[in-house]
């Protein structure tokens, strides 16, 4: 069974494609990407025929930072629930955080994210195994098993590696295996109790502030580390504008640190938590303009390297609290899309980086074997139309939780097919 | 609407009119706590529900003789302040007490923003009653009414507030409310008790008592507490007084007629000294006294519409 992908506009940075293209897919694979119309007529005999007029063809996006809460709380998403909203928001492969209950720092819970995603059967699943065990910042797990049975990168997110010792220790032992150590970048004594960005809205509103500085600091000491130990260092969430030219200085010298922004960071600041909105409570939390201004600097001159959202799906009884009480983060798979396009309205990136930061440039910080539309690989494909207008409305997201400040926002760029393995595991037809 | 607000959340929202209607309103209530039968019915068979999620007596008891002078039903209601209480609890409780039909929720909260939190889920009229660091609207609109019954005119007036700012709901809520009144403000503290960025928001910022207070009308000192010192941002208690506890020493290069006023309770000797506390210039008691007609004052404005004259 063939299926043809025709009149639409093929970005596929990974092959420097950008244009009118047919794509046919055989067999889960990509099996030609054509000028339009030249796919040979007795391959497309019997296929089914998708049509993508007026939208752009992409590889299906990756996003190497979420959180699928399975096993433990599955009250807020499950791999299911999760995978649904990952392909709403044109995702194929997303790369789970371990901070579950209990958490991925053995072959066992890897091997049970890794289950549960194939029996859901919508995107690839890859899991992430903690740096330390238990997420407790005392010892390393064990890292090979980790990658044997699938890990494809290191993290405590959720929580940072405070002892240097034990995060040299993970840059160095990581480097055998050769994949990241990803860090969530916070010294918590600076950040002990707080709940929003430190500065004058924190002030006004009287909630403990989570200094920059907190930030910034961290990504300092984990490049020097980085400088003696090699291995790689992956920044996630990178939310100051100081943590920024950290990195692109770094990578002047040469250093083999990668960064990833979440939408968030680009799109909102400390003003949104002024109604004590608990969806605008967020680790790292929402910073400045002059942040977000830095954070766009720093997509534009390739510093940061892709786009991941930080998905972190709440409940409304951890949401709907006291904003100290409420617990970080927001759902992001199904907004991370239009907030990208905002980029390219507002002439900081083209479409084609924009796609780019989706999907090359995760897989190729990664290693994966993803993100592009080459002949021969894994046909996951997303079909958007940059121009279709909606309002957002979290009730209607495919996520079992409904935790975002973009209730309402006016957006552009609606995911209507994303297909993994060839397959449709979502389409906007049949909403 | 006789104010501009449903809800008393802060002094943030109150405009300069709201705020003159307030302390107009107290100061004609003031009367009647000065009769031997201090009651009027304005209020009867109005149901004031005092929610206290945090330990207090002298808030919690001035709102409840405020409403009983005004023949409201007062029922006071201590929520556990256990840090484990999260807010569905709040909002259930709150919703829970709303099914009984109170007229007003007076709320105390442990953290900010919990009675903007309730009063998206109640439909009743809610005074803050002190959230967490945030606001404290009442102990504002007091102190603003213990000062202009001393003054006269608040416009153009010099205030130093002195001692924890960082932590302090009164010092919130007086910044606004003083600023929206054309008050000029000045904070006075060791720089870790300093909230980031208060410049931004026109506040002028001394670490300097005896300066910074010699040209202000009124100096409002705050309570320190010794926690502070435990969080690493005191070296010491001892060593604060030495530089911020107000004493005859330091008054001496301020003016003659300043006011002197503390929201309470007092650390006796450790940010002011016992001569001053008691001594001509402070305002201390006349501000408890003003406390209970600010509260009637804006029980009566939130539910006056429906209501006769006060008097």
């Amino acid at each position: 069974m063939r299926t043809l992908i025709k009149n639409g506009q093929v970005i596929d940075p990974a092959n420097q494609i950008d244009g009118s293209f047919d794509i046919l897919i055989n067999n889960r694979k990509i099996e030609a990407v054509a000028p339009r119309g030249k796919v040979p007529a007795s391959k497309i005999k019997d296929a089914q025929v998708i049509d993508a007029k007026d939208c752009v063809v992409a590889p299906g996006f990756c996003d190497m930072h979420v959180h699928f809460r399975e096993p433990g709380h599955e009250y807020k998403e499950t791999i299911e629930t999760g995978s649904a909203s990952a392909a709403a928001g044109g995702f194929s492969t997303v790369a789970v955080m371990p901070n579950t209950s209990p958490v991925n720092d053995s072959r066992s819970v890897t091997e049970l994210i890794l289950s549960q995603a194939k029996k859901t059967g919508l995107v690839n699943v890859l899991p992430i195994g903690a740096i330390t065990r238990g997420l407790k910042g005392e010892t390393l797990s064990d890292m090979g098993e980790l990658k044997e049975s699938g890990c494809i990168g290191y993290s405590d997110d959720g929580k940072p590696v405070m002892d240097s010792e034990l995060m040299r220790r993970a840059l160095e032992y990581s480097r055998m295996f050769d994949l990241p150590c990803i860090q969530h970048s916070e010294i918590l004594d600076l950040t002990r109790g707080g709940c929003m960005n430190e500065g004058i809205v924190s002030t006004e509103l009287g909630l403990k502030g989570m200094p920059v500085e907190a930030e910034d600091i961290m990504v300092f000491r984990d490049i020097c580390l980085l400088q003696k130990t090699g291995g790689r260092l992956h920044v996630a969430h990178i939310s100051s504008g100081g943590a920024v030219d950290l990195v692109r200085q770094a990578k002047a010298k040469g250093l083999p640190v990668t960064c990833e922004v979440a939408p968030h960071h680009f799109t909102l600041t400390e003003e949104a938590c002024r109604s004590y909105d608990t969806n605008a409570k967020m680790s790292p939390p929402l910073r400045t303009d002059e942040d977000i201004e830095l954070i766009k600097e720093g997509l534009r001159d390739g510093t940061i390297d892709m786009i991941a959202t930080d998905h972190a799906p709440h409940d409304l009884a951890d949401k709907q609290v006291e904003f100290s009480n409420a617990c970080f983060g927001i759902v992001g798979l199904e907004t991370a899309l239009p907030l990208t396009l905002k980029l390219v309205d507002e002439k900081v990136i083209t479409l084609q980086k924009a796609v780019d930061l989706l999907t090359q440039q995760p897989c190729r910080v990664f290693n994966l074997d993803k993100g592009t539309l080459g002949v021969g690989k894994d046909a996951d494909i997303v079909i958007f139309n940059p121009d279709t207008q909606y309002t957002i409305d979290p009730a209607k997201f495919k996520s079992r939780s409904k935790n975002s400040p973009y209730k309402g926002w006016k957006v552009r760029g609606k995911v209507l097919h994303t297909l993994v393995a060839g397959k449709t595991v979502y389409s906007a037809h049949n909403e | 609407m006789l104010l501009s607000t449903k809800s008393i959340l802060g002094t943030k929202e109150l405009t300069k009119q709201d705020i003159q209607q307030i302390l107009d309103t107290a100061e004609s209530f003031k009367e009647i706590s000065t009769r031997a039968i201090k009651k009027v019915p304005t209020l009867r068979g109005k149901t004031i529900i005092n929610l206290f999620f945090e330990p207090s007596t002298r808030t919690r008891t001035s709102f409840e003789i405020a409403g009983k002078r005004l023949s409201a039903d007062v029922i006071n209601i201590s929520g556990s302040t256990s840090s484990t209480v999260k807010g569905e609890n709040l909002i259930d409780t709150a919703r829970n007490l709303e099914a009984m039909n109170p007229d007003i929720l007076v709320v105390r909260h442990h953290c900010s923003g919990a009675p903007a939190l309730l009063s998206q889920f109640v439909n009743s009229p809610i005074i803050n009653a002190g959230d967490g660091t945030h606001e404290h609207p009442s102990q504002a609109l007091l102190d603003l009414l213990t000062i202009r019954s001393h003054r006269g005119d608040l416009e153009g007036l010099k205030v130093a507030i002195v001692g924890d700012i960082n932590h302090s709901r009164v010092a919130r809520s007086n910044i606004k409310a003083m600023q929206t009144m054309g008050m000029k403000v000045r904070v006075v503290g060791p720089p870790p008790l300093i909230p980031v960025g208060l410049e931004r928001l026109g506040v002028e910022v001394s670490h300097n008592l005896s300066e910074a207070i010699k040209d202000v009308d009124v100096v409002m000192v705050l309570r320190i507490q010794l926690e502070r010192q435990n969080q690493g941002l005191l070296s010491s208690l001892r060593e604060y007084s030495n530089y911020f506890c107000l004493t005859s020493e330091t008054l001496a290069k301020a003016r003659d007629d300043i006011l002197i006023i503390h929201p309470g309770p007092v650390n006796r000797g450790i940010e002011i000294a016992l001569d001053v506390m008691e001594g001509p210039r402070s305002l201390i008691l006349n501000q408890v006294t003003n406390g209970v007609a600010i509260r009637m004052a804006l029980f009566y404005l939130l539910l006056g519409e429906n209501n006769a004259n006060p008097n």
